[in-house]
């Protein structure tokens, strides 16, 4: 497998506190990583820094084999998309979310409308798409943000806690449908949780952070081990 | 009460009748304060906009005079403007004293800061995550700014509505810079207080209520824009 994201000696200090201290990290093609860890642990961060969005304190992120830079930020953005944990739509409609999504990224026309419609349909909020974004609820909003996300066709795709603010049926018809696209797609994509729950359906390798530092990672099976039990049954970080 | 049922009868008959005079002092008002608007919304809006999204030296300061400057009294901006363009002054040789071009500068200078505070108050407004969202999508800096304005225009047509509403209504500076010459520079404002001053209250008030009308006229269709597709 290629690794499409990689990072070196990777450091993040806010504010004279160490957020993150990451030797090494790899993302290959087609893997989707699950960053878990208890609040604090510097996992949203890592993921914004990861996303370009953050510039860090020190190290290098590769992209592709390219190394970031100023100069390639926002071509290297354009290759990449996220979810927030509150779906941060525009105040216009469903469709122009979308739609301006991909205008930005200088995809027009019938091919931006055939995009904007498989996606609001695999998402089954087809018939929303001229709902106002502001007037949906929490799930429906966050189903309109992730048809957003894939529509762009990122190379990776970022989610920081997509489902935590989600009522619990909510949280889990969405979490098996995304679990569905993201394996049909063979998306390449990281995302922030620390609900170890959700790991199964979306995952298929693990970092366990904890004070700014990955302490184990690797396959969702050798991390988890073979029980897939509730929430309160995981230790995977220090108390 | 005799007053004001004529100032009513009196208004009622100069619209009906759509009195030349009074005609010319009307759209010699919305083209004054419909000018000085516009001047501060091109600049107030993309002024608002950068001090909102940057750090740099001296911007808690430069916040400080823009909020200070919101409430600047008109005849200060009038008493300013006057000096820079009476004959000695460092602009005489425009001419421009007691033409409408004064009256639109000081009317800017009154409305820029409104328009700007405003702005700048709105965007900030904005969620960062969104901001950051924005950038993920890929935005340049142009695009990012467009969409922020877009997502803050609730606020920033506000700033626009208080940027109108202050410089229609105000009458020290255009009455210090204009001059209230008749067909020239008398505007609303200046020649109601001018009528008040002659003892003729009926035409005051048929003046004060066109301005009234006009000024709910050009704020409603700015509500109306404000609230589009909003609950």
């Amino acid at each position: 497998m290629n690794s499409v994201l990689e990072a070196r000696d990777l450091r993040l200090v806010l504010k004279g506190r160490n957020i993150f201290a990451i030797d090494q990290f790899t993302l290959q093609s087609g893997e989707v990583m699950a960053l878990v860890g208890p609040n604090g642990a510097g996992k949203s961060s890592l993921l914004l820094t990861l996303a370009l969005l953050q510039t860090p304190t020190q190290g290098t992120i590769l992209f592709k084999g390219q190394t970031v830079s100023r100069d390639n930020l926002f071509v290297l953005r354009r290759q990449m998309a996220l979810v927030f944990q509150e779906a941060l739509l525009l105040d216009t409609t469903v469709r122009r979310n979308i739609t301006i999504a991909l205008r930005i990224r200088g995809v027009l026309g019938h091919e931006a409308a055939v995009r904007t419609d498989r996606w609001l349909e695999r998402f089954g909020i087809l018939d929303l798409a001229r709902r106002q974004a502001r007037q949906l609820s929490g799930g429906e909003a966050q189903r309109a943000s992730l048809a957003r996300a894939f529509a762009l066709e990122p190379e990776v795709l970022f989610l920081d806690e997509p489902f935590s603010s989600l009522d619990y049926p909510t949280r889990k018809v969405l979490l098996r449908d995304l679990g569905g696209v993201l394996q049909e797609m063979g998306m390449t994509a990281v995302f922030v949780t620390h609900d170890p729950t959700e790991i199964p359906y979306l995952a298929t390798s693990v970092g366990v952070l904890h004070n700014g530092r990955i302490i184990k990672s690797g396959k969702v099976q050798e991390v988890l081990g073979t029980q897939l039990p509730g929430r309160e049954e995981f230790q995977l970080w220090p108390d | 009460m005799g007053v004001v049922v004529e100032g009513f009868r009196e208004a009622f008959r100069l619209l009906v009748t759509l009195n030349d005079e009074v005609l010319g002092i009307t759209l010699r008002t919305i083209q004054v304060s419909g000018s000085s608007t516009l001047i501060s919304v091109l600049l107030g809006i993309p002024a608002g906009a950068v001090v909102a999204l940057n750090r740099f030296f001296g911007r808690a300061f430069l916040i400080d005079l823009i909020n200070f400057g919101m409430g600047l009294a008109p005849v200060v901006v009038g008493l300013a403007v006057w000096l820079c363009f009476t004959r000695y002054g460092p602009l005489g040789m425009l001419n421009l004293l007691y033409t409408p071009t004064a009256m639109i500068v000081a009317q800017t200078i009154i409305a820029f800061p409104v328009v700007t505070g405003l702005t700048l108050a709105s965007i900030q407004s904005v969620n960062p995550k969104m901001r950051l969202q924005m950038l993920s999508l890929g935005a340049t800096r142009g695009q990012y700014l467009l969409l922020l304005i877009w997502e803050a225009r609730l606020g920033i047509l506000a700033a626009v509505i208080a940027g109108f509403g202050r410089v229609i209504s105000e009458v020290g500076a255009s009455m210090m810079v204009g001059g209230n010459v008749r067909g020239y520079t008398r505007v609303l404002t200046t020649a109601t207080v001018m009528e008040i001053g002659k003892g003729q209250f009926e035409l005051a008030m048929a003046l004060s209520i066109l301005l009234l009308l006009l000024n709910f006229f050009v704020v409603s269709v700015m509500s109306r824009l404000q609230q589009r597709g909003k609950i």
